[in-house]
């Protein structure tokens, strides 16, 4: 049953336009932030389904491009590893296993974290001319970086299967953990969505931020254990979410769960902020766009 | 039903001119935004800003249907925005009542990629109608479009019209506004399809209030029961009377002077008789009213003869009518070297009510060269109570036996 529907039977709905803040009556802009939430739902579901459609209709490979980035990462930090080029501390499990699982997690990471920008900026042309709830962008986004990780995860899964490693009963919080990740990608991600939609420098600043991150967080190699580098590994609040999720994926007993879940704590705090965030800030962006 | 449904109290909007400043700008609000200041804390311009919208204010109810007429520029379409919540106001106060559709973009969220079927669940989705109210009335909505078989293809594979058609019968078909918005929506298609439009939304605007944005006046005539003119931002006039709006926004029309041509020859002077009197100042003529020009002009010692034209320009320059200008005989008149005043009888002026100007054409005879070309002369306006459909307006007195 979509609000509309509903609608049509309740009183009136007013709508008031100011030059006021909405973030000055915090109550009624949580009312209308949960409300938007709940009425994009079918929207969301549309549009991330047209996206999916579009996306696999045009590409002959489909599905296999969400693979290729983190498959290519692996072959050249197999390569860089194997030949010698790098020496890589022992990871505690095979190098093939401990990077496949690293990139591919990071990948889904990187999802998450690029898609608030893209999908807003891909709206534009929609958010500039139609008032129709602005959650609805965000969630499709989402809708789609889940879908894709569904299918990474099954791919590493059958991956390592064919490595040897055999995930025991703790594979069973896999999905939890992974939704950890998402969080934290989407969190990071509309953080910088208002001010990446004004400024295009927000968009590149933040790819090569991604790749310094990527560097400190046990991705292609395992945190160092002494020194200023293991200091900012520590520092890191992505380290325990992708070191929990290969912990879970290969069968060890996993790591510091009590970082883990204070990153999360931390990162649906950071998510509803930054949410917040997006809602008041869209108007003054779209009236910078072209109608 | 005479429920007020659109409120607009002193509204305001600024925009800024360059992209660079504008961004800066936005960087600011942004921050103050977010700081809980909102817009309220500067009500006054920056650097490079103008009022892009000032001091608006009107109500609106049931029933009524408000054209909102200017020319490009003058604020019509961020105050539409406005009104649908997509930007806030600077100053001022907007309310609406009830549910809002929106007639903007059409084929909103439309994939090139999907099928034509595919999209007008996308497009529903858009406007906050759910699977099964497109369900029930897809058919109708196909129907509408006159899509026929082409629903199945890609929607990239349409021709633009048949895609502005889907577009626009999604939204046709499914909507049911208390307030509705039109921004220059009726402009697609062909006439078989605008006119079908125009009936859809008479009956969508008996039960609700409408605002209409455009430049076609015929639709802001045959449509609209009250009118507002916007110039820079600022409302000039607001009527029930259509046609005092649609010739106020004539009015504001510029027509410029440019002249062409050799130089040969000069068209020196343009009055106008409108009737039997000289045609007094700006005032506009009458629809039906007898017209004579006269012309003055020279020509060169140069030419051994020359031919002259007179034109009458819509305002966008499209050539309406062409005088050519002849002797008793209705040969060519051939004008020797020297100054000359012709008076040019011009029949009745069976124009449609609008903005219009003359051009002056002082050519050779045989190698058709302009010796002088001038136009946008003497720009005059056409009054009638109502906007036809037609560039030329002749009411048919028919005598009828039952």
């Amino acid at each position: 049953m979509s609000a509309n529907e509903r609608s049509d039977m309740s009183p009136p709905v007013v709508r008031v336009y100011t030059p006021e803040s909405p973030l000055r009556q915090p109550v009624g802009m949580l009312r209308g932030m949960l409300a938007d939430l709940l009425a994009s739902r079918e929207l969301a579901w549309r549009l991330a389904l047209r996206d999916l459609r579009a996306q696999y209709r045009q590409a002959a490979l489909g599905l296999l491009w969400a693979l290729f980035l983190p498959l290519a990462n692996t072959a050249v930090w197999l390569f860089v590893q194997g030949s010698g080029i790098v020496a890589i501390r022992d990871t505690g499990l095979p190098y093939p296993v401990f990077v496949l699982s690293g990139t591919l997690l990071w990948s889904i990471f990187m999802d998450a974290f690029n898609a608030p920008l893209q999908q807003s900026n891909a709206a534009r042309p929609m958010l500039a001319r139609i008032n129709f709830p602005r959650e609805a962008i965000l969630l499709s986004g989402l809708i789609q970086v889940l879908l894709n990780a569904a299918v990474k995860v099954a791919v590493l899964a059958a991956a390592l299967l064919f490595l040897g490693v055999v995930p025991d009963w703790q594979a069973a919080f896999i999905p939890l953990a992974l939704l950890g990740l998402v969080l934290a990608g989407t969190a990071l991600g509309l953080l910088v969505t208002p001010v990446g939609m004004l400024y295009t420098d927000i968009g590149r600043a933040a790819a090569v931020a991604m790749q310094f991150l990527m560097f400190l967080t046990p991705v292609v190699y395992p945190a160092p254990t002494s020194g200023w580098a293991a200091e900012l590994f520590r520092l890191n609040p992505l380290a325990p979410l992708i070191q929990i999720l290969r912990d879970l994926l290969t069968g060890v007993p996993p790591g510091d769960l009590g970082a883990f879940l204070s990153v999360c704590g931390a990162m649906a705090v950071l998510l509803c902020l930054a949410w917040t965030a997006y809602r008041a800030a869209m108007p003054i962006l779209i009236e910078r766009m072209s109608a | 039903m005479t429920d007020t449904l659109v409120q607009v109290e002193n509204v305001s909007k600024k925009f800024c001119r360059g992209l660079r400043r504008s961004l800066w700008y936005g960087m600011r609000d942004l921050s103050s935004e977010l700081a809980g200041s909102g817009n309220a804390g500067h009500a006054a311009l920056r650097p490079d800003e103008f009022w892009a919208v000032k001091d608006v204010g009107f109500a609106l109810r049931r029933g009524e249907c408000l054209g909102l007429i200017g020319h490009n520029g003058a604020g019509k379409t961020t105050l539409l925005r406005m009104l649908n919540g997509l930007i806030r106001p600077d100053c001022g106060r907007i309310e609406v009542r009830g549910r809002v559709g929106a007639l903007i973009a059409l084929g909103a969220g439309f994939s090139p990629v999907l099928t034509g079927r595919e999209n007008i669940y996308v497009n529903a989705a858009v406007m906050g109608l759910g699977r099964r109210k497109v369900d029930a009335r897809i058919d109708e909505i196909i129907e509408f479009a006159e899509i026929g078989e082409f629903i199945d293809m890609p929607v990239q594979n349409y021709s633009s019209g048949m895609s502005v058609r889907l577009g626009f019968s999604v939204a046709a078909v499914l909507i049911e506004p208390d307030v509705l918005f039109l921004d220059e929506v009726l402009s697609v298609g062909d006439i078989g399809f605008t006119v079908k439009c125009l009936n859809r939304l008479r009956q969508l605007a008996q039960r609700s209030a409408v605002i209409l944005v455009s430049h076609n006046m015929q639709h802001v005539s045959s449509f609209c029961t009250r009118v507002m003119v916007l110039e820079k931002g600022a409302i000039t006039l607001d009527t029930e009377d259509a046609a005092l709006a649609i010739d106020r926004y004539f009015d504001l029309v510029r027509h410029e002077r440019q002249v062409s041509g050799t130089g040969a020859a000069q068209v020196l002077d343009l009055t106008l008789q409108a009737g039997a009197a000289p045609l007094a100042g700006t005032a506009p003529i009458p629809r039906g009213t007898p017209v004579g020009a006269s012309l003055e002009l020279e020509v060169g010692a140069g030419c051994p003869a020359a031919e002259v034209l007179l034109y009458i320009h819509d305002e966008a320059m499209a050539p309406l009518v062409c005088f050519p200008v002849q002797d008793a005989a209705g040969r060519s008149l051939l004008l020797p070297p020297g100054r000359h005043r012709l008076d040019i009888p011009l029949g009745p002026l069976e124009l449609n009510s609008g903005k219009y100007s003359f051009v002056a054409v002082v050519r050779d005879p045989d190698t058709h060269t302009a010796f002088a070309r001038v136009q946008g002369l003497h720009p005059f306006r056409v009054f009638s109570d109502a906007t036809y459909w037609g560039r030329i307006v002749r009411p048919a007195p028919t005598t009828h036996e039952p």
